[in-house]
């Protein structure tokens, strides 16, 4: 017993929230890359999210092709989906007030799960673990199931990757300038609108690959991305966006301290990111590895 | 800290008592011809359809003051509503208080929640006050969802309207919906004094270019926050109303979707508008009732009027006729 909590129990809660803080930070950090090139919150991140697991759903139904090649493919047919999306009409925006890409995202949003919800139903369709991924290890403490164990290690992968690419590669540093003068960079010969598109695909990607990664662990649901959306928006505040890491410690940081508050006291657990953001607001307004404008 | 004598709280010199002029003609004219069709409309059309596009009115209006004329999108407004609309059932059903206790009780909840949040929302600029607003609304979302008072998922029904006053029956429709219409024109004509005066003015101030109000000696927040707070007290006294109507209050005014649909309003009415909300009201009333039917589509078709309207009609449809007829609506 600890802190008259039964460790299993703890440990359990821990590592549910090491998963959904897997989830924030891969959700959040293509947030922070949309917002720091194209100026936009992008409303569509949690039906985009969706869009992965569903995609994962169909290759699976339709094509016959497992767990593996989904997290290959479905980030990608979101991506392109997502340039599709750029291309069309958030282009179109650059040149306005900000909160209207808000708007036409939280539109396309509505659309997306309306017509996810039509065809579909609001409840889950099934998604069974993959094989070589199934069952756990007993560690003594706790049981760790295997398929868990992997969503956090793919996750951090894939977000110190990102992070490797934008802080410590020569095109991340094109996009870094790009995200402080585009102008400038567009006149040294680097085609900025390209850029553009191209970080909006990859952070729709990063959300359909928070997709696959929950379509074993809650079910493909139409809704799935509405309100976990909001709790990102949430953790993007608290955590400000102007930097990489930051968006990363922030997202498994909060799963974590959501989990503990499962534990200690289930009651605020639905709440809890918001307290921590209001209360993130009143100290340091700028969010705990923001830069004050 | 002391102010620049240049605007020294008494009489600033670049305030000029012209800056309230009577009602452009316009406008007079659109303000007789909608209380003229308000008049008229429950003995052609349902009136308990009206009262609910009223209430919508009155609540787009609130938010539009906001958004239109200090240029912050609150994504939460339907906290508002909703908690306004709870404390003011609460109050006519549990403690059998008057409609207009009930009504001055959930008004007053929404103005100290509008304080509250609009204190901490304004803390950041842009697109974050949007994110913060909708998170904060998320918040009290999922409080009023585990609240014993506000009835979880059956939400508090059967809520008697009571006899306002003491003397006038709500439980006659006819009754009702003037009361619905008084309330209505009240606040609008609040929200148009508001704009229109030198306050009003400060907060396009703001709006336009923020740093240079704050060169000039406004305290930029503190104009935010009354603006705020005002709002979300409209908005409460569109959602206490709406409770008695329906004699219901439920978690749908509380939620999220319920917040994009006052900016649905608005955005399709005409943002910066006065008569723009109600019309985008009226236009999204209509909507939801022709295709109740239809389920899950509703949605879909109100992304798909954001998505338009964002693209290719960002005036809005008052906007628009203003454009047209070359005078402010």
């Amino acid at each position: 017993m600890l802190l008259g909590i039964p460790p299993q129990a703890l440990f359990g809660q821990l590592l549910i929230g090491l998963i959904n803080g897997s989830f924030y930070a891969m959700l959040s950090l293509g947030l922070s890359v949309i917002f720091g090139l194209l100026n936009i919150i992008n409303f569509t991140h949690g039906a985009q999210y969706m869009m992965g697991a569903f995609a994962a759903y169909f290759l699976l139904q339709w094509a016959g092709l497992g767990y593996g090649w989904a997290l290959l493919l479905a980030p990608v047919a979101v991506g392109l989906l997502g340039i599709g999306l750029e291309r069309t009409m958030l282009k179109r925006l650059a040149h306005l007030d900000h909160l209207y890409g808000l708007l036409l995202t939280f539109g396309m949003a509505l659309v997306v799960q309306g017509l996810f919800r039509n065809e579909f139903g609001s409840s889950g369709l099934p998604y069974a673990i993959p094989g070589p991924l199934t069952g756990g290890h007993d560690l003594g403490f706790m049981f760790l199931p295997n398929y868990r164990a992997w969503v956090v290690v793919f996750s951090l992968t894939v977000c110190l990757g990102t992070w490797f690419v934008i802080e410590r590669t020569k095109l991340g540093s094109y996009l870094r300038a790009a995200t402080e003068n585009p102008a400038l960079v567009q006149a040294f010969g680097i085609n900025v609108p390209r850029m553009v598109t191209l970080t909006y695909g990859f952070g729709v990607a990063l959300a359909a690959a928070a997709g696959v990664l929950a379509a074993p662990i809650y079910q493909v649901n139409p809704l799935m991305g509405a309100d976990l959306i909001i709790v990102v928006f949430a953790v993007v505040v608290i955590g400000g966006m102007g930097s990489i890491l930051g968006s990363i410690v922030t997202g498994f940081g909060l799963g974590v301290i959501e989990g503990l508050t499962k534990v200690f006291y289930p009651e605020a657990s639905n709440t809890v990111i918001f307290v921590i953001m209001a209360v993130v607001l009143l100290i340091k307004p700028a969010g705990l590895f923001g830069r004050t404008q | 800290m002391e102010r620049p004598e240049i605007v020294s709280s008494e009489g600033r010199i670049d305030t000029p008592a012209a800056v309230t002029p009577a009602w452009p003609r316009a406008q007079l004219v659109a303000f007789f011809v909608m209380v003229a069709v308000f008049l008229v409309a429950p003995f052609i059309v349902y009136p308990v359809f009206l009262m609910k596009a009223l209430c919508f009115a009155l609540f787009a209006c609130a938010f539009n003051l906001l958004i239109g004329y200090v240029g912050l999108l609150s994504f939460g407004h339907a906290v508002f509503l909703g908690s306004a609309g709870y404390v003011s059932a609460h109050v006519a059903k549990v403690w059998g208080g008057p409609p207009e206790l009930a009504i001055l009780a959930g008004t007053s909840t929404a103005a100290i929640l509008g304080l509250v949040i609009g204190a901490l929302a304004i803390r950041r600029q842009g697109i974050y006050f949007a994110m913060i607003t909708l998170a904060l609304a998320q918040m009290i979302y999922f409080f009023c969802v585990q609240a014993k008072f506000t009835g979880g998922e059956d939400g508090i029904q059967a809520v008697p309207r009571g006899v306002l006053l003491g003397v006038l029956d709500l439980q006659s429709t006819l009754a009702m919906y003037f009361v619905v219409l008084a309330v209505f024109l009240a606040g609008f004509l609040l929200i148009y004094r508001t704009i229109h005066s030198p306050f009003g003015q400060v907060l396009k101030a703001i709006r336009e270019n923020e740093p240079r109000a704050l060169s000039l000696g406004y305290e930029a927040d503190r104009y935010k926050l009354i603006a705020f707070v005002l709002s979300a007290t409209l908005a409460g006294l569109a959602g206490s109303t709406k409770a008695l109507v329906f004699q219901l209050a439920s978690l749908t005014d509380v939620h999220w979707s319920m917040s994009g649909e006052v900016v649905l309003m608005t955005l399709l009415g005409g943002l910066g508008t006065v008569f723009g909300p109600v019309a985008g009201a009226l236009i999204v009333a209509a909507l939801e009732n022709y295709l109740a039917q239809l389920g899950a589509w509703v949605t879909v078709v109100q992304g798909a009027i954001f998505v338009f309207c964002v693209l290719t009609f960002r005036r809005g449809v008052v906007g628009e006729l203003g454009r047209i007829l070359r005078q402010p609506l």
